[in-house]
């Protein structure tokens, strides 16, 4: 057993100490009462001193008081604030390996549903940051690039169980500098198409030429069948153009990578010419520019808060954009296209106050209600009413401050993330931690014992942190 | 009299809105003296001011207290309601080296080789880069460049010898106006052992042997244990006699006042074993170390007391460096290091991302750092472990009239700036977004 194999296994074992605690209570059925909290329902206005009743994962009732069964768990949230979970339209956590199939212009035959990774640590700490559901996109490396899909953070849960069940799949499009490779060229390599704005057109209308046509012959063949045509040939089926069919049929979201005002309208025009709509735009950093388009064409936008110039399409980004988009009738969202952002999208959007001055309820619904309506989840999820799902984050003051902290975190009812129960486990991780170490080097030097020639001498003390870690990248 | 003219004064300014302040601050008769009256003080090197004024003349602060008696002709802000505070202080950036991430042609933070003691960010430091407006419009009045520390998206080189880092204010015509020194620290990136990389050629990670990696290792630091020898017997000949008695060497002239103790050395490391490794190694060679960086500084806090080393922090706002690691584990470290008895500052490391240094210090204080601490962590601090804490840091007499004036809490997201001094200069908040801003929501409906 290497050193390497030794973190991983007390990697899984601190993993499952961490969430062990949480599975278990309470478990799906029994009821769940959140009393004295200031409720941000986001579209029923704020209950001061108010009480949430949950029961079988959704919300049962809330109200400035509620009746609550004598076998509900209690959560007193005296002082404390309570508000939708978070969605993060934007994130590429809990996906096994790289999210880019760069190697092609058209990856749509690639999905990140069929690579969760229901164990990557990084969903532990984004619902630690108050996120409970996630669309989680492929790269921009392509024109039209993979499948994606919308996952609650369902800590503790399979792969299987990460989806959320009624959200419509999605794909991803990227326009602008990443599809045409203008900062990844490497010497030596060739070229790949497109390396133009025009050309990264070009491909998007030729796929779904391609895709109108293998629609017509699949729809052709289909009613050969029905009007009862048995020997009909059926078309060949072609993985990279399903996903496009269904784009045309609108049973899957197009979620584009965007970044200038140019490029936006043109895939507008594309998809109009094809007769599909494009659901979101994401990063849409020159969206304010082209904000009156984007509301008529009823598209959503997915922006940064106040990421900029690290390239040259990213230059004119402002963070006024979310609420000038905003006050231009535009459903926006800020999402985080980063782990580590994720854990403070509250943060991010309460910046909209200050540049641009939205309200602080219209701030809020830039990370609730409004990625829920992009998403088309917006019956279940984004605010807080009787009937939605039991996805809520106690914070210890107003979420819309830089010293607002997660203090709960629950998904469908459950309460996936609890900081007390998390700094009360720390000692305990940590010994166990070092007792699996010490038993590992001991495992190592008796086998380094038995086998002197097989087996180099196991480094020691930081060597070994080191090796396991890779080193300082 | 006087009384009449402060009144008469006052109500000007309360008539006026910012832009005729500034215009009226701009032309050739330009006020050089301001008073800020009945505003609530923070000057960090005391108990807050409740009620209190301050008073700038000549790029300087000249009085500040309960019960200072505003000049004749002053030009008069009042400040009732607002709060008053050192601007604050990025104590690790790559500002004006650096305008667009991905074109490298905007791009002069990082001198190619591993060895450049010589290279100077003042030389380099653009001052009509536009990042300069943005970054003051979020309360921060001065900087410290640092070549060779990276950034987002930086694909520039980390040479072992960076070359020397430069503060200066966030306004001014020229750098010789805003430079409030040029060479503040020499930066070290420490060598450390990598066992994994990524290959740009074949677009895959890449590992290699341990023993393989820490024979590198072992190379850079005798290469640079030898430059800081040979430097010290550099300092040592140019002590003995004028630089015509020997061939002189610029690179070697520029560590002698590092090996002379004068000129500290910014050391950037992160994990415990290469801090570890940086202190025993500045230690031996008497060398001032400050450490930047710092990931992993909780684990060897110990010894960075004991050997009085000060650390300027990375954002808190990071993702753990382990997988194992609290979740949090870096937003409490202000707090533990504080217990400790570490002194710390926190800077933003990057350039388009300076203006959430606030936004850290607040969370740092939201995981248990004290209010006082946070605030100082932004403007105190940085200025006494670079030591520059004579010019700014706190509201004191004789230091620079680096100054902002707000409607709270400056750590805090939706704090509005409300006037803006640096250099003693009532400056102007507009920049480049909130002009696209005002363009575009210019636009007519359709």
């Amino acid at each position: 057993m290497n050193l390497r194999c030794c973190f991983a296994a007390v990697g899984a074992l601190i993993l499952l100490g961490t969430s062990g605690a949480t599975w278990a209570t309470p478990p799906d059925s029994s009821p769940v009462v959140i009393r004295n909290a200031t409720i941000l329902t986001v579209t029923k206005g704020t209950i001061e001193r108010g009480s949430i009743l949950i029961k079988d994962g959704k919300i049962a009732e809330v109200g400035p008081s509620v009746k609550a069964p004598k076998d509900a768990t209690v959560i007193d949230a005296e002082g404390k604030f309570v508000v939708p979970g978070i969605i993060d339209c934007h994130s590429h956590i809990a996906i096994d390996g790289s999210v880019n199939e760069g190697s092609i212009s058209v990856s749509s035959i690639a999905n990140t549903a069929e690579v969760l990774n229901s164990d990557d640590i990084d969903i532990y700490r984004d619902l630690a940051g108050g996120v409970t559901t996630a669309n989680i996109l492929h790269g921009s490396a392509n024109s039209i690039g993979g499948q994606t899909v919308v996952i609650k953070l369902r800590w503790g849960q399979p792969a299987s169980k990460l989806p959320f069940e009624d959200a419509l799949p999605g794909i991803k499009f990227a326009l602008g500098e990443n599809p045409k490779r203008s900062n990844f060229s490497l010497p030596g390599q060739p070229k790949r198409y497109p390396a133009t704005r025009m050309g990264v057109e070009e491909t998007i209308r030729a796929a779904f030429t391609e895709a109108r046509d293998y629609k017509n012959a699949w729809d052709t063949y289909r009613k050969k069948v029905a009007g009862g045509d048995k020997n009909a040939p059926a078309p060949r089926r072609d993985l990279r153009l399903e996903p496009l069919v269904e784009v045309l049929e609108g049973k899957r979201y197009v979620h584009s990578h965007c970044y200038r005002e140019d490029e936006i309208l043109m895939l507008i025009r594309v998809a109009k010419e094809f007769g599909f709509k494009v659901r979101t735009f994401q990063h849409i950093l020159e969206g304010y520019k082209v904000a009156d388009e984007l509301a008529a064409a009823g598209i959503g936008a997915s922006t940064f808060s106040d990421w900029w110039a690290y390239k040259v399409e990213a230059y004119d980004a402002i963070p006024y954009n979310a609420a000038l988009m905003t006050r231009r009738g535009v459903v926006v969202s800020i999402n985080s296209d980063d782990a580590e952002e994720a854990t403070h999208l509250n943060q991010e959007a309460a910046k909209s106050m200050k540049f641009g001055g939205l309200t602080h309820d219209e701030a809020l619904k830039l990370i609730t209600i409004n990625p829920a309506i992009q998403l088309g989840i917006d019956k279940r999820v984004g605010s807080i009413e009787v009937g939605k799902d039991a996805d809520l984050v106690v914070y210890d003051r107003d979420p819309l401050s830089a010293y607002a902290v997660v203090q709960k975190t629950l998904v469908d009812g459950r309460v996936l993330f609890d900081r007390d129960k998390d700094l009360a486990g720390r000692a305990a991780l940590e010994k166990e931690k070092k007792d699996l170490l010490a038993k590992e080097k001991a495992a190592a030097k008796k086998a380094g014992e038995t086998k002197p020639d097989e087996k180099p001498k196991p480094p020691s003390g930081d060597d070994a942190e080191a090796s396991a870690n890779g080193g300082v990248q | 009299m006087s009384d009449r003219f402060l009144y008469r004064a006052t109500l000007v300014v309360a008539a006026c809105s910012y832009a005729a302040l500034l215009a009226s601050a701009q032309t050739p008769q330009a006020a050089t003296t301001y008073a800020i009256t009945h505003a609530k003080i923070f000057t960090l090197a005391g108990s807050a001011i409740d009620d209190g004024t301050v008073v700038i003349k000549d790029g300087k602060i000249a009085a500040v207290g309960a019960s200072v008696e505003v000049p004749t002709g002053a030009q008069v802000i009042d400040g009732k309601g607002l709060q008053v505070y050192p601007g604050l202080f990025d104590a690790v950036t790559q500002m004006g080296l650096s305008e667009i991430g991905a074109v490298s042609a905007t791009v002069d933070s990082s001198e190619t080789g591993n060895f450049n003691p010589d290279v100077v960010a003042a030389t380099a430091v653009s001052p009509s880069s536009e990042h300069i407006p943005v970054t003051r419009a979020s309360g921060i009045t001065e900087v410290l460049a640092v070549p060779a520390s990276g950034g987002f998206d930086s694909s520039g080189g980390r040479a072992i010898l960076g070359g020397q880092a430069s503060a200066f204010s966030l306004a001014g015509w020229t750098m010789d106006d805003m430079q409030i020194k040029r060479s503040v620290a020499m930066v070290i990136n420490f060598p450390t052992i990598v066992t994994r990389s990524f290959d740009l050629a074949t677009l895959s990670r890449k590992e290699r042997p341990y023993a393989e990696a820490k024979l590198e290792y072992e190379k850079n630091l005798n290469e640079l244990t030898d430059w800081i020898e040979r430097a010290r017997h550099y300092a040592q000949a140019i002590g003995h006699g004028g630089p015509s008695d020997f061939e002189r060497d610029v690179k070697l002239e520029a560590l002698a006042p590092v090996v002379r103790g004068q000129l500290p050395v910014l050391v950037f490391a992160d994990r415990a074993r290469d801090i570890r490794n940086a202190v025993e190694f500045c230690d031996k060679q008497k060398l001032k170390m400050i450490l930047a960086g710092g990931s992993e500084a909780y684990k060897v806090k110990d010894l960075l007391r004991s050997k009085n080393v000060p650390v300027i922090l990375r954002p808190v706002l990071t993702l753990p460096v382990d997988e194992d690691d609290p979740y949090d584990r870096l937003l409490n470290q202000p707090a533990e290091l504080t217990e400790a008895g570490v002194k710390f500052a926190l800077g933003s490391f990057d350039n388009s991302f300076a203006r959430r240094l606030g936004q850290n210090a607040a969370n740092a204080a939201a995981h248990g750092l004290s209010q006082d601490d946070a605030l100082k962590s932004v403007t105190l601090y940085p200025a006494q472990i670079l030591g520059l804490a004579d010019q700014v840091g706190t509201l004191e007499p004789g230091k620079l009239a680096n100054i902002i004036v707000t409607s709270g809490d400056p750590l805090e997201l939706t704090t509005e700036l409300k006037y803006l001094f640096i250099r003693g200069q009532l400056t102007s908040t507009d920049n480049r977004h909130k002009r696209l801003f005002e363009k575009y929501s210019g636009r007519p409906n359709p």
